[in-house]
């Protein structure tokens, strides 16, 4: 799938600060604009889909939404855009199917045409048809709006927290669907959520916004390594995601055997995998300690040698920022500016990353 | 030549009718505008709540009087007046019963809120299609109680109508001024029959519509 260029230039009052964005995406897949509450993220979406006015332009792959100057403004029903919303919407008047009907009934046609019987094999609704939308559970919903969203044909989807709403368990039965929407019927997506997990799971690439500005956009791996968003995204104060290699599951001491850049490390196990399989990791900076000599005796099972490639110490805090090279795979570290001093860190050294814990991401 | 009963039923629906049409969108307006414009339209739609009957009645009389310019123009029109006349009465009655159709609706439209329509737009509905399709489905339960409120407030109408429409048997005289004038002229049995009747009307109608509110109970998922 070719990314599509969407360029955003606007201005806008909000209730705190002045939502400014001048930017070009290039979209592909699922795209995350990450940012605390209040940074401007819905808004954002909000705007492009036309729902809130705003001065300037919005271009999506050549084609003007917004254009304040040449007096351009394409009402959100013309916009191609899918819209989810936090809560579903579906209309409660009308069942399941007919839900489903009025997005197709009102789909332009085009010739990449998703059809009634496409969404309901993919989103699973086969049972669905007549039933009220009341008895439906949350993630069921959201399922169907998802599916509904599809019909209508967008080339573009905005998703503004479509998994808010929903507990731990139902956000892992959506994923799987939001994931199959920008991949088996190719509609680039902006996905807005405050949750690092999502971010991770569901996103190539993200957006970062602080303020009702555009701090950083880019690849998502590159983004979470990156020592300078730390600040700015205070929910999880900097991880990184590493792939690792099972080698075997230890049955005795529930423990999952793994190597990260041919080194080794065990995490609990938490559902039978297989040898080979590759699992992605999440390390959190502050999960991550530093030691010049590999300790001998430590409660601490994974401990990882790598050089020190970059070191900064924040003179208004108490800690430093540290990524530790493992080969080919980056690990980030916070310490305490003392423990630095202390241990006499620079860059270039090596060091022994001792990880205390590491959550697996599904 | 209509009775009174028959007179007071043809009044109601076509007041109904004609307020749907009009109060319909004059709700969607006011629940919808940001204008400053909208605390006024709301006080002027609110009027006929706290006038007393006869000052609206005496003020219609005087504009739809022949000697008024709409009055004279009407007579020039088609040779009939409009006071004491059908027409007439049906004016008085959209304006004496507006706040009923208008403010259930206006209440009903503000609580489905933006969301459902916003959906139905992203959904490609236009915003017209999506008024149809989703605002009023989902606003079945105020339509009800405002026709209901509406209908029965013109029914039980009676200074406005004497005003505007006098007491004209088969032309102007509905229910509450015959029972006036059977009560005037001592003839209680009528009296009696016709305000029994309108007691019963009136209560069955309101039954069914509280009743039926259940049934029609809109809830946004």
């Amino acid at each position: 799938m070719s990314p599509k260029l969407l360029h955003v230039e606007f201005k806008r009052a909000l209730d705190e600060f002045e939502l400014d964005v001048n930017q070009t995406f290039a979209l592909a897949g699922i795209t995350a604009i990450f940012g605390p509450s209040g940074s401007g993220k819905s808004s954002l979406l909000r705007v492009i889909s036309g729902f809130e006015k705003a001065v300037g332009r919005v271009v999506f792959d050549g084609d003007v939404w917004l254009d304040t100057e040449q007096r351009i403004d394409v009402p959100p029903h013309i916009r191609p855009v899918g819209f989810m919303f936090q809560t579903p919407q579906l209309f409660t008047h009308l069942d399941v199917e007919q839900n489903l009907k009025y997005a197709a009934d009102r789909a332009p046609e085009n010739a990449t045409s998703v059809t009634l019987s496409d969404v309901v094999s993919a989103f699973d609704l086969q049972d669905f048809g007549s039933r009220n939308v009341s008895s439906l559970s949350g993630g069921e919903r959201q399922r169907v709006a998802l599916a509904r969203t599809l019909l209508s044909r967008p080339k573009l989807l905005l998703l503004d927290e479509p998994l808010s709403a929903l507990d731990a368990e139902r956000k892992g039965e959506i994923m799987p669907y939001l994931e199959q929407m920008t991949n088996t019927f190719g509609v680039p997506a902006l996905f807005v959520t405050h949750s690092v997990d999502e971010v991770i799971r569901l996103a190539d690439q993200m957006i970062i916004m602080r303020q009702g500005t555009v701090k950083e956009s880019g690849k998502t791996s590159d983004l979470l390594e990156r020592f300078d968003i730390s600040g700015l995204t205070d929910p999880f104060d900097g991880s990184v995601v590493v792939e690792a290699h099972v080698i075997h599951q230890d049955r005795h001491y529930h423990l999952t055997h793994l190597t990260i850049d041919g080194q080794k490390v065990s995490v609990p196990s938490t559902h039978p995998v297989k040898s080979g399989t590759v699992l992605r990791l999440r390390i959190r900076a502050r999960d991550v300690a530093l030691a010049r000599e590999r300790p001998a005796l430590s409660s601490v099972q994974n401990v990882l040698s790598g050089t020190l490639s970059e070191l900064q110490s924040d003179t208004n805090s108490a800690y430093a920022d540290a990524l530790i090279d493992l080969g080919t795979v980056r690990l980030r570290s916070k310490v305490t500016r003392k423990s630095v001093d202390d241990l006499k860190l620079k860059k270039g050294d090596s060091v022994f990353a001792l990880i205390k814990s590491v959550s697996l991401e599904v | 030549m209509l009775g009174p009963i028959a007179l007071t039923i043809l009044l109601a629906l076509t007041t109904t009718v004609a307020l749907l049409l009009i109060g319909t969108p004059l709700a969607w307006w006011l629940a919808n505008t940001r204008s400053r414009l909208k605390p006024i339209i709301e006080a002027v739609t609110a009027l006929p709540l706290v006038l007393p009957p006869t000052v609206l009645g005496f003020y219609l009389l005087v504009f739809l009087s022949p000697t008024s310019p709409i009055g004279s123009f009407w007579v020039s029109l088609t040779g009939t007046t409009l006071t004491f006349s059908f027409l007439g009465l049906l004016i008085a009655s959209i304006l004496y019963s507006l706040p009923f159709t208008v403010q259930p609706l206006q209440a009903t439209f503000e609580s489905i809120g933006k969301a459902p329509l916003e959906a139905a737009a992203s959904l490609r509905a236009s915003p017209i299609d999506a008024f149809f399709s989703v605002a009023v489905p989902l606003s079945a339960r105020g339509f009800l109680t405002a026709s209901v409120l509406t209908f029965a407030h013109t029914v039980g109408e009676f200074g406005v109508v004497l005003m505007v429409g006098g007491n004209i048997p088969g032309k102007t005289q509905v229910i509450s001024i015959a029972v006036y004038e059977h009560v005037e002229t001592l003839q209680y049995s009528q009296a009696h029959l016709l305000s029994a009747g309108l007691l019963v009307f009136s209560f069955v109608v309101l039954l069914i519509a509280y009743g039926s509110n259940r049934r029609y109970s809109v809830r946004v998922a």
